[in-house]
């Protein structure tokens, strides 16, 4: 079941590609088709990553939800550090602090790590199971709890129902 | 359209350039990766979504949809890569740094 659900979204995503790059003449779709088809038959068994996400409409919604926070808290990280930059000061007050995730899945990980990355005033430095090491620019709470609350429970909360 | 694709385009660029300061004026390696990840990703959206809006007439969103992700999906790797490679290369924070739990935790033994 997980292998064809993983092979499934393979084909999905290599077809979506391939309508972008194209134009829409049946021709085109029709080729492109085929070809993802063979690649993820050909592929199928490094595809299993793929098989983390779930596919119901609550998930597809909170998909849709995350690219939109995601946008917006890329937005405000943009924001934050060009006034940190351009500020004579310069007011950071920077520490790498460890933080706990309750994801499971590797690709849900991989995503939360590229999310806190590319949030303000984070980046991720470790990975190792469980916790992360996170390089924040102004550090607010040093322990465990408390910066895991103001890190990474924002993007959690989306990414535990994409990705279980 | 094409003055709308012109200003996206400029915002861009200033997003680059605040971001090219930010590496002049950071004091060590991590910060400036912060400056450096965030206004390069959003810099190149940008960009990229100006040049799509000011020549709608070739009709390249598609194109430019697959390049955003593909930015999206590989900047922050890049970033994490880079990073990750400088702590365990053993470059310092800077002093004004608060404090270091990878450090500690690879003195103690736990982490990797």
């Amino acid at each position: 079941m997980k292998k064809t659900k993983s092979a499934f979204i393979g084909v999905v995503i290599l077809f979506a590609v391939w309508v972008m790059l194209t134009d829409f003449s049946p021709q085109e779709m029709i080729f492109g088709g085929a070809t993802a088809l063979l690649i993820v038959f050909l592929f199928h068994s490094r595809l299993s990553v793929l098989g983390d996400v779930k596919l119901n409409p609550r998930s597809l919604v909170y998909m849709v939800m995350y690219l939109f926070v995601f946008m917006w808290e890329l937005l405000k990280s943009n924001i934050d550090v060009a006034l940190r930059v351009i500020s004579p000061r310069l007011p950071i007050n920077p520490g790498i602090v460890k933080v706990k995730t309750r994801l499971k899945s590797p690709l849900g990980r991989a995503f939360l790590a590229n999310s806190i990355t590319l949030t303000p005033g984070t980046l991720t430095v470790e990975m190792k199971d469980e916790y992360f090491y996170i390089h924040w620019i102004d550090v607010t709470s040093e322990n465990i709890e408390g910066a895991t609350e103001s890190i990474v429970s924002n993007f959690e909360k989306y990414l535990e129902i994409i990705f279980g | 359209m094409e003055l709308i694709g012109s200003i996206v385009t400029l915002t861009g660029s200033i997003v680059l350039l605040l971001g090219a300061l930010g590496i002049v004026r950071m004091p060590d390696v991590y910060n400036r990766m912060q400056a450096g990840t965030k206004a390069t990703t959003l810099g190149t959206i940008l960009f990229l979504i100006g040049i799509s809006l000011g020549h709608a007439e070739c009709g390249c969103f598609g194109k430019i949809a697959i390049l955003i992700v593909f930015v999206l999906a590989t900047n922050p790797v890049s970033s994490n890569a880079l990073a990750r490679a400088a702590h365990s290369a053993g470059i310092k924070l800077t002093e004004r740094s608060v404090k270091d739990d990878l450090k500690s935790d690879n003195e103690k033994g736990e982490a990797i």
